[in-house]
């Protein structure tokens, strides 16, 4: 099938010419160096209802808070006894049944905002509360590297470079792998030599970021993609999106992280159809939940090297509202997914969903810290020790979640 | 050597991959020589140079030239432009016209039960009474839940079209589609819309004449005209206005109050929200824009207030009380954070809930039938409020929301946080403290007269300095429209232009956070916008782009010149050599001026 070797080879030889190629392609093109952990991690946009996706059926106060737009017990699809999926997460049940997926409730931000931008903003750059911060949490998760590194150790899918992403360690948006090129090479060429020159230094070196990523991926265009497995993605962006990421893990290329998004989760109104089936959030969970499953299986023993993490800024509330949706709230969950996961199992402690129990009388109480959950990631999957470097002012808990086997 | 590159990517990337984008700091107080005193302006106030503009100012004189700017009514519009405007009629209609003639989905549901009148207008009419019948075909075969309307007719296009004409359609060139599609009657030309495709309707739509593209998209989805004049209008303005600062302020404005235009209701609010409540103000008073955009029946859906009312409405019983959900902060807080005060402006929580509590009430009557501004006392709540440290008694009613708005719009905090965007906009990222607490000042003294704010900025050093010179990264909207103005291209297909400016990053219309898009170039350098920009550039000049002109011929020649022509200033000596270097072998003057365009010097401005 997909020569690693091959390919290396032939995008060093792209790249640099022979006897030139830097360390790090040369030593992943002998098959000797370790391969490296990856981490991709996915933000759903506009606070999804955690609680109409990993159903607590178990809890009766969920029933009477939402008797519009719960999704009715013989709906769910069972995971632990407590805790049920959404019907159209079904993509997602044999991976939680392979332990290949982890669940954790009560999950999110300790900042009370119920900004969607204040909130993003704060998860992405993993400073909860403190808006100054200029890069994102997880190019500051990048392990330090003596070595010389790839030109797309971290990849933003999207026309623009997410703020997860940003920082000082070199980080490329790209939209469509394809057309991640200049169609005409004699103009390539001059344009990087235009911005090779320059004294701009701004432009100069995205320029070079830019032409360096290029070459990289013209290995990657040539070849016809595939997706193993039978792996179906969906049609939508963050199909195509996540298809891409699992292209670019197998292209080898020295890619360690990689960021998506999906929006469209505000559901103040029609969240839920006629059926659980139908409404806006069954679109969505159908279209998020494929899209994972399809990765996972396309990936195949390569899920072995990656974790996936989703999350969304905050929850939404206990109680449904007057428009079969549901307003802004608090804590929320968050899905863990990989081979190197100790999954099959919900995480976190559940805080109940009475009155009292909730937060400001009105959402999911937060029993964990979403920095716990990505900190845990950071340091036992992609190797970062220094931890407060990348959530920097994060009390972690004595004994840390241990979702990484 | 090669291999020293590489090792160089960590080093430079960590310095630049957080860009520093902020000008010189040291060369604000140093003079632009005045030989670039007109490019400079032109590039600020303007979606970039055209060829002409140079010679035009210097004949006018400068300052002249800026204050006719400052008052775009003493302009003479350009004829061209209201050529290009005249078939986006919905850009004219008022928020009840634009509900019938281009109705959502929901509202064709309306009309084929018989709940919702058709349209007075014969060709709309025709069109909906057909979309009407199909969905009612549909529910006959369906069952009633299914709302969804077919999206083409099942009529195959061989009864239609002769063999002929469907080669054509297929795999005729641009001008030939074009001219079968012009050329058909009236009638048979709607029958073949209904009956195409969404395939065939998407490979037709760029080459189709502007009248034929409207009907495909209202056969389509009828809505979907709205946004189609929105960016056709937004795009023409940019390129073809006279009264080019008019036009960089209602983005400017626009961005501020920034709306998303997918958001339910606001998919046809947005077309009078910019029409009525941003342009008329750009030049004008900072309180009246707040209060037409606190009114808007566009603001009022986009951030919740509408849905906002008095916690105690519920106890109070009668109409509505069952639905009533209790306040929303949502507007409040945006209108604290984002459009007066600013993040660090020194309000509270606290402030943001007694806000909220004096806008309880401000509604939109009907918001998917479009309707306006409507103030419901029954949910305001009319108890005492303590907005800022200013008490605002019980019992004022609508009086609340406009006290707030007389609050704000007087606070230094927002004088302060206005002054700091322009100068974000027009001067640098990083401009001195001096020159916004000039505009700041004359924002509190002339009573938030925006021209004066203006006038204040425009006289002052900072403005013509040194440091001030091409300090800016040109955003996408300016990128697209700027290469299209020195370019002197002829556009017929704007909409296609307004694509490839979602692809350099900055989707019109389409920024879903009430923050708008980032003033700072941060967010939009980046490796796939760069890749993107050359890639437009190269499109653009070798007539690549759909519906936009370009006249290759005058590329010919020495390929410094041309840069120059293009650039308004001599290319810099890296890029000159790149480019004799890179096209020594084959001069061909369409892509020398598409490298000139996507050259580090044309993404500044």
């Amino acid at each position: 099938m997909f020569d690693r070797r091959v390919f290396l080879k032939s995008s060093a030889l792209a790249m640099f010419g022979i006897g030139s190629a830097p360390h790090w392609l040369a030593r992943a093109a002998e098959g000797v160096e370790r391969r490296k952990k990856i981490l991709v991690a996915i933000f759903q946009r506009g606070a999804a209802d955690g609680l109409n996706v990993v159903v607590p059926y178990g809890d009766p106060s969920y029933y009477t808070l939402r008797p519009n737009i719960a999704i009715p017990k013989n709906d769910v699809i069972e995971l632990d006894g407590f805790f049920g999926l959404h019907p159209s997460l079904q993509a997602l049940k044999p991976i939680f049944d392979a332990k290949q997926l982890a669940i954790v409730e009560a999950v999110g931000s300790p900042d009370p905002t119920r900004s969607h931008f204040d909130a993003q903003d704060y998860m992405e750059s993993g400073t909860p509360g403190r808006k100054a911060t200029l890069d994102g949490w997880l190019n500051r998760a990048l392990p330090s590297e003596k070595a010389p590194i790839s030109p797309i150790r971290a990849v933003s899918l999207g026309a623009n470079l997410s703020r997860t992403l940003r920082g000082t360690n070199p980080a490329i948006a790209v939209s469509n792998l394809n057309e991640f090129q200049i169609r005409d090479t004699q103009s390539s060429n001059t344009f990087e030599g235009m911005y090779e020159g320059t004294l701009d230094k701004v432009l100069k070196g995205t320029g070079r970021e830019t032409f360096d990523a290029v070459k990289i991926l013209q290995s990657v265009q040539k070849e016809k993609y595939t997706p193993a497995g039978s792996a179906q993605y969906p049609n939508g962006r963050f199909g195509q999106s996540m298809m891409q990421i699992a292209r670019l893990i197998k292209a080898d290329a020295g890619m360690e992280v990689a960021f998506a998004d999906l929006g469209g989760w505000d559901t103040h109104v029609n969240e839920v159809g006629a059926k659980p089936t139908q409404g806006q959030l069954a679109n969505l969970l159908t279209e998020f939940g494929n899209s994972l499953g399809a990765f996972y299986r396309d990936l195949g023993d390569r899920m072995q090297d990656v974790i996936v993490v989703t999350m969304s800024e905050f929850g939404r509330t206990a109680k449904e509202n007057g428009n079969r949706g549901t307003d802004h709230g608090h804590a929320n969950c968050m899905f863990v997914m990989g081979g190197g996961v100790n999954g099959g199992k919900v995480y976190g402690k559940w805080p109940g969903l009475d009155k009292e129990q909730l937060y400001e009388g009105r959402d999911l109480n937060l029993t964990t810290d979403f920095r716990e959950v990505l900190g845990d990631l950071v340091t036992r999957h992609l190797g970062t020790r220094n931890l407060a470097r990348v959530f920097p002012n994060f009390e972690a808990p004595a004994s840390m979640m241990q979702i990484v086997a | 050597m090669k291999l020293k590159l590489i090792c160089g990517v960590a080093a430079i990337a960590a310095v630049t991959a957080l860009p520093v984008l902020s000008a010189r700091a040291d060369l604000f107080h140093t003079k632009l020589p005045k030989d670039r005193e007109i490019l400079h302006a032109l590039n600020r106030l303007t979606f970039g140079p055209r060829p002409d503009d140079d010679a035009m100012v210097k004949k006018m004189g400068l300052k002249k030239w800026i204050d006719q700017q400052l008052h775009p009514d003493r302009i003479q519009e350009n004829p061209v432009l209201a050529a290009k405007l005249a078939p986006l009629e919905s850009l004219s209609m008022k928020n009840a016209e634009l509900a019938a003639n281009y109705p959502p989905p929901q509202l064709v549901v309306a009309i084929a039960t018989g709940r919702a009148p058709l349209p007075d207008d014969p060709e709309k009419r025709a069109v909906l009474e057909h979309l009407a019948e199909r969905y009612k075909n549909k529910i006959s075969k369906k069952g009633v839940e299914q709302s969804l309307i077919p999206p083409a007719e099942n009529v195959p296009l061989t009864d239609l079209l002769s063999a002929d004409e469907i080669r054509i359609m297929k795999k005729g060139t641009p001008e030939e589609r074009a001219e079968t599609l012009r050329t058909m009657p009236a009638e048979k030309l709607q029958k073949v819309i209904f009956a195409l495709p969404e395939g065939g309707r998407k490979g037709l739509f760029a080459y189709a004449p502007p009248d034929v593209r409207r009907k495909m998209l209202l056969t389509a989805a009828p809505q979907q005209v709205l946004a189609h004049d929105l960016l056709e209008g937004k795009l023409y303005r940019a390129i073809y206005s006279e009264r080019q600062l008019d036009e960089v302020l209602t983005d400017f404005w626009f961005n501020h109050f920034n709306i998303y235009l997918d958001k339910g209701a606001d998919r046809y609010l947005v077309t009078s929200y910019e029409r009525d409540a941003i342009r008329p103000y750009v030049l004008g008073n900072f309180r009246q824009m707040l209060e037409a955009t606190a009114k808007s029946p566009a603001m009022l859906f986009y951030l919740d207030n509408w849905q906002s009312v008095s916690p105690d409405t519920a106890k109070r019983g009668g109409k509505g009380a069952k639905r009533a959900r209790g306040l929303n902060e949502n507007y409040a807080r945006e209108l604290l954070e984002l459009h007066t005060l600013g993040v660090d402006g020194g309000y509270t929580q606290k402030d943001i809930i007694e806000v909220a509590r004096c806008f309880t009430g401000w509604t939109i009557k009907e918001p998917y039938r479009g309707a306006g501004f409507d103030f419901n006392p029954r949910v305001h709540d009319n108890g005492q409020k303590v907005v800022l440290g200013v008490t605002i008694p019980a019992g004022g009613g609508i009086e609340d929301g406009l006290k707030v708005l007389d609050i704000v719009s007087h606070h230094p905090s927002t004088a302060h946080f206005i002054a700091t965007k322009l100068t974000q906009r027009f001067v640098a990222a990083n401009a001195p403290a001096s020159l916004v607490d000039a505009m700041a000042k004359t924002f509190l003294q002339k009573d938030g007269d925006l021209r004066e704010v203006m006038r204040t900025m425009l006289a002052s050093k900072e403005f013509w300095s040194q440091s001030a010179y091409q300090a800016k990264v040109k955003s996408p909207l300016e990128m697209v429209a700027s290469a299209v103005r020195a370019t002197g291209a002829d556009v017929t297909f704007a909409f296609g232009l307004a694509t490839k400016i979602a692809d350099l990053g900055e989707p019109l219309y389409k920024k879903q956070e009430p923050t708008g898009y980032s003033n700072s170039s941060a967010e939009w350098v980046n490796s796939a916008a760069l890749l993107a920009r050359m890639n437009f550039a190269l499109a653009l000049t070798q007539n690549k782009l759909p519906g936009v002109k370009v006249d290759s011929k005058k590329f010919e020649g020495d390929p410094a010149a041309v840069a120059k022509s293009l650039l308004f200033t001599d290319a810099s000596a890296q890029t000159r050599h790149a480019i004799e270097r890179g096209q020594a072998e084959k001069k061909e003057p369409a892509v020398i001026a598409g490298l000139v365009i996507g050259s580090p010097e044309f993404q500044r401005r």
